[in-house]
């Protein structure tokens, strides 16, 4: 059944960034768009295990640290070689500064 | 790197191919897409560092494409009398060398901050490289995750026992020349290896031939003109600076990894970072910060300079010169012949954090057993 865990404080992410969560044995990642929205995806890249809080968000876009794969994070869609696989996201919902993810 | 120290081992020979016995071996201990060494960088500044940018690629490309145009026309101009070769000397290293590093930082993505400029400029060199640009992408992929993993990365320029007569061949163009176009052939009848088979996915291996198709067709316009106008000036233009015009690439590439350890997980034990010319630098765009880039291929090259700056002391020396790293890498080759297993250990600083010793010293056979 889906629960909403809280995964940082509002403030955690500078803007255009991404953080990791890990939770239950899972990993995830955490973004603060430019406009101050927040998103979620898998943590890990779907072309090898490498995580994403590592790369570098630009616009709507997460970009892997390992081979520069890019998806875009606000609908999880590979963007070309070397990922082909999209990336799997989860609501997010900010509540009394907190940060905080949908998961099943 | 102050003492260099040598170390051998008996192990068995290596198997070069993607899908042999070392490839099981690899993937059996771990080596395969193992979890590398980083140094440890703030956040913050690692996103400094990781920031794109179009000015410095535009003005270095606008530069590049205005020498290619200028040496060209030079050399069309003085075409049949020595005066074409200073300019064939210059377009050459341009169109043949130069060409490498543009193909390999744009194919990372890394630099323009426009996705199109890299895309168009990663064309463009591919085909000047003789290098399907699928098949290639895959491939550095491949090399970044098991960088000089024996089985595993498809990029690795000398093998153990060294071929000296090959590498030798590699600074006149040749070497790689009969390599590059055979394939380029084979992958536009529609046949890819087994070995590009295991680094690209299958979804992509009809984009690989239609690339391949695209190069082909284009090299057989270039020799149609070149039998119509009964001159060879077409293919000094297009084809041949592949290899008149390698040696640079050749040069400044063979110190990436040659002589130094395989099978390990650490950058800092299998790649080298050399001091350069501020003109090799640019040929180059940066890449002589060898361990940097493999460490965190994200940060463009321009701001490899500051990234060494910032973790250097982490790293090994670097070496001053290529001179200093030719004659470092030498007499290890040598040694090579006849013990394959000889390489030079780098040597880390006192202060730097050892990483994963154990398959520095272990034979990958006896972790397999
Ligand atoms: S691991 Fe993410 S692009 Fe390869």
């Amino acid at each position: 059944m889906a629960e909403w865990i809280e995964a940082c404080a509002a403030g955690d992410i500078d803007e255009e960034d991404v953080m990791r969560f890990d939770h239950a044995g899972r990993t995830f990642a955490v973004y603060r768009s430019p406009d101050d929205e927040y998103f979620a995806t898998d943590g890990l890249c779907t072309h090898e295990r490498v995580h994403l809080a590592d790369g570098l968000v630009m616009d709507d876009i997460i970009e892997c640290p390992k081979h520069n794969g890019r998806f875009n994070y606000k609908t999880g869609a590979a963007k070309g070689a070397p990922v082909c696989v999209n990336l799997k996201t989860y609501p997010v919902k900010v509540t009394a500064g907190k940060v905080l993810i949908e998961i099943e | 790197m102050s003492a260099a120290d040598f170390e051998m081992s008996n192990r068995p020979r290596r198997d070069y191919s993607l899908v042999g016995e070392s490839t099981r071996r690899a993937i059996e201990t771990g080596l395969a897409s193992a979890e590398w060494y980083h140094t440890e960088v703030a956040r913050k500044t690692m996103k400094e560092l990781m920031q794109r940018s179009d000015a410095p690629a535009i003005r270095d490309t606008m530069l590049w494409i205005g020498l290619i145009l200028g040496s060209a026309a030079g050399a069309i101009t003085f075409w049949g009398t020595w005066w074409c070769v200073p300019f064939f000397a210059v377009y050459g290293v341009l169109y043949g060398s130069a060409s490498d590093s543009r193909w390999h930082e744009c194919g990372h993505g890394t630099a323009f901050k426009t996705r199109w400029m890299n895309d168009v400029v990663y064309q463009i060199a591919s085909f000047m490289l003789m290098r399907n640009p699928v098949v290639w992408r895959w491939s550095h992929a491949r090399h970044h995750t098991d960088t000089i993993i024996v089985g595993r990365d498809a990029e690795i320029a000398v093998m153990r026992p060294p071929d000296l007569l090959r590498a030798a061949l590699a600074f006149t163009g040749y070497g790689d020349f009969r390599h590059a176009l055979p394939a380029l052939l084979r992958q536009a009848s529609g046949r890819l290896s087994d070995d590009e088979k295991s680094y690209i996915p299958e979804t992509e291996w009809q984009r690989a031939v239609v690339a391949a198709r695209w190069h082909v067709a284009i090299y057989v316009a270039t020799v149609a003109v070149a039998l119509y106008t009964r001159s060879f000036l077409p293919l000094m233009l297009i084809g041949l600076p592949r290899i008149y015009g390698s040696w640079h690439m050749v040069l400044t590439g063979l110190l990436q990894h040659i002589g130094l350890a395989d099978n390990v997980i650490d950058h800092r034990l299998n790649s080298r970072t050399v001091y350069m010319n501020p003109v090799s630098r640019w040929i180059y765009w940066n890449m002589n910060y060898h361990v940097e880039h493999h460490m965190f291929p994200m940060v463009p090259y321009h701001a490899l300079p500051r990234l060494h700056a910032l973790i250097k002391h982490d790293l090994p020396a670097p070496n001053p010169s290529m001179w200093h790293a030719y004659k470092e890498a030498w007499p290890v080759l040598l040694r090579q012949l006849r013990y394959e297993d000889f390489y030079l250990k780098r040597e880390l600083p006192a202060t730097a954090r050892p990483y994963r010793h154990e398959f520095h010293n272990m034979a990958v056979s006896a972790a397999a057993e």
